[in-house]
């Protein structure tokens, strides 16, 4: 027994979850998978007073498929949507950067909107919501927001969540212009199944003749929070994606991102991996688009 | 704060006791219901020796509390052996192969390698990789215990047919 004592109260609907986080604020915390929080919590570094148990909310279980994208809800684990034929089809990116999310035994209990609302700034979920401009539903008493996913995150760990609002589900929009898509993932940790120390992901889409119609270049592990590189993505759309415009993306990240030293690695070798990765991805991506059949 | 009542169901049968919100499933397991097969390594989720089936898929005992498991289905290391109490087909396997050492971590690299052969019937060298990658073994070095998985779905195949 390691973590200071709380209450525990055991959710039915999310209404019940907004009623109580409405009461009690700052002192209550959601657990859904637990694969942080309770970490956490055994270390101390969190001491919710009240624990609410979202494990059994069926509202918060499942993933939608709609026309102008995928709707994941947040309890959904890890696991789960891991084996989803819905997103292997619709989201391939977030289906490529999901084997790397912890381990078998994690991916069965954490869940996506856990993920999602931890925002660690190596995570791979948080990444693929930031390349592909994901939406987050938060629910509270007074009412339901949505907030795109580059006004989520405000630092490591840190989202513009307020206490007294609960996540209920991110969207993850479809690219509609017509095209062959790419996609690729990569990132470099220190075994698989670790946090990244950084990790790239990259969508992209070329047109009939060739060119770029459409990039996303994201990166974590690079700043506080996952980053979009615009830079990167100015280069490519509108271009074949060949050698040279490769390299000028690549070299675009140099100045986009902000990586910091810590005790798994330097800010210089952050640098310098976040380049090689962000090619890497793009590489992949465009190799992806040129085997999909038109 | 206020001890909660807790029944589980763990190795097919009804299980209860009182404990705490914040006492962990695995010690609720080890102390309350006495099931000290279930190993306690880090306590916050890294090295995999808590792995218990939880309503049948391998996951960390100690990043539950035993109150969300009221109602859920628990397999321990104990549950593994066959009725007579001799080592099941995986512990045989591991005990053939040498996938052990010192031991600590083997409960939980048997539920994991238990889960992953109940859905993989003949799990490649990286199927088993994958599998037992959420466990950490310090002794093995995890070349015999890459064997004993191996051996243990071929006894597991001969007994089936």
């Amino acid at each position: 027994m390691k973590a200071a004592p709380f209450e525990y109260l055991l959710a039915d609907s999310i209404d019940g979850v907004i009623a109580e986080l409405a009461n009690s604020g700052d002192n209550a915390m959601i657990i859904a998978g637990g694969q942080s929080l309770v970490p956490m919590m055994a270390m101390r570094l969190a001491r919710p007073a009240l624990l609410i148990d979202v494990n059994n909310i069926q509202d918060l279980q499942g993933i939608d498929d709609g026309a102008d994208g995928i709707r994941i809800k947040a309890c959904t684990r890890q696991s789960e949507a891991l084996a989803s034929p819905i997103i292997k089809k619709r989201q391939p990116l977030l289906a490529k950067a999901l084997p790397y999310v912890g381990h078998a035994q994690t991916r069965n209990r954490g869940t996506v909107g856990g993920s999602i609302a931890l925002g660690d700034p190596a995570a791979e979920i948080p990444l693929v919501a930031t390349a592909l401009d994901a939406r987050v539903t938060l629910q509270k008493k007074d009412g339901t927001r949505e907030v795109p996913i580059d006004s989520f995150y405000d630092g490591p760990m840190m989202t513009t969540r307020a206490a007294d609002e609960c996540l209920s589900a991110i969207h993850i929009p479809q690219w509609q212009e017509e095209g062959r898509l790419g996609t690729g993932f990569q990132e470099v940790s220190q075994r698989h199944g670790d946090f990244a120390i950084v990790s790239a992901a990259a969508q992209i889409l070329i047109g009939k003749d060739g060119v770029c119609r459409r990039a996303a270049v994201a990166l974590g592990g690079a700043s506080g929070f996952p980053l979009r590189i615009a830079a990167t993505e100015a280069v490519l759309t509108g271009n074949p994606v060949d050698k040279k415009v490769v390299a000028a993306a690549a070299d675009a990240v140099d100045n986009a991102i902000d990586p910091q030293n810590d005790l798994h690695a330097s800010a210089n070798y952050r640098r310098r991996v976040a380049k090689v990765l962000v090619e890497r991805v793009i590489k992949e991506a465009a190799l992806g688009a040129e085997e999909e059949s038109p | 704060m206020t001890p909660r009542k807790i029944t589980l169901t763990v190795n097919g049968k009804t299980r209860s006791s009182s404990a705490e919100p914040r006492l962990t499933l695995l010690d609720f397991l080890r102390e309350h219901l006495s099931l000290t097969g279930t190993h306690v390594g880090c306590e916050h989720g890294i090295c995999g020796a808590c792995t218990v089936n939880y309503d049948s898929v391998p996951m960390r005992a100690c990043l539950i509390y035993a109150v969300q498991a009221n109602g859920h289905e628990v397999e321990t290391v104990e549950g593994l052996c066959n009725a007579d109490g001799t080592p099941g087909p995986v512990q045989e396997a591991f005990q053939e192969a040498h996938g052990l050492q010192c031991g600590y971590c083997t409960p939980g690299i048997l539920i994991s390698v238990t889960a992953l052969l109940r859905a993989t019937q003949n799990p490649s060298d990286k199927e088993i990789k994958e599998g037992i990658g959420g466990n950490i073994c310090r002794c093995t070095g995890y070349a015999q215990i890459i064997d004993a998985v191996h051996l243990a779905a071929k006894t597991l195949k001969g007994t089936s047919a």
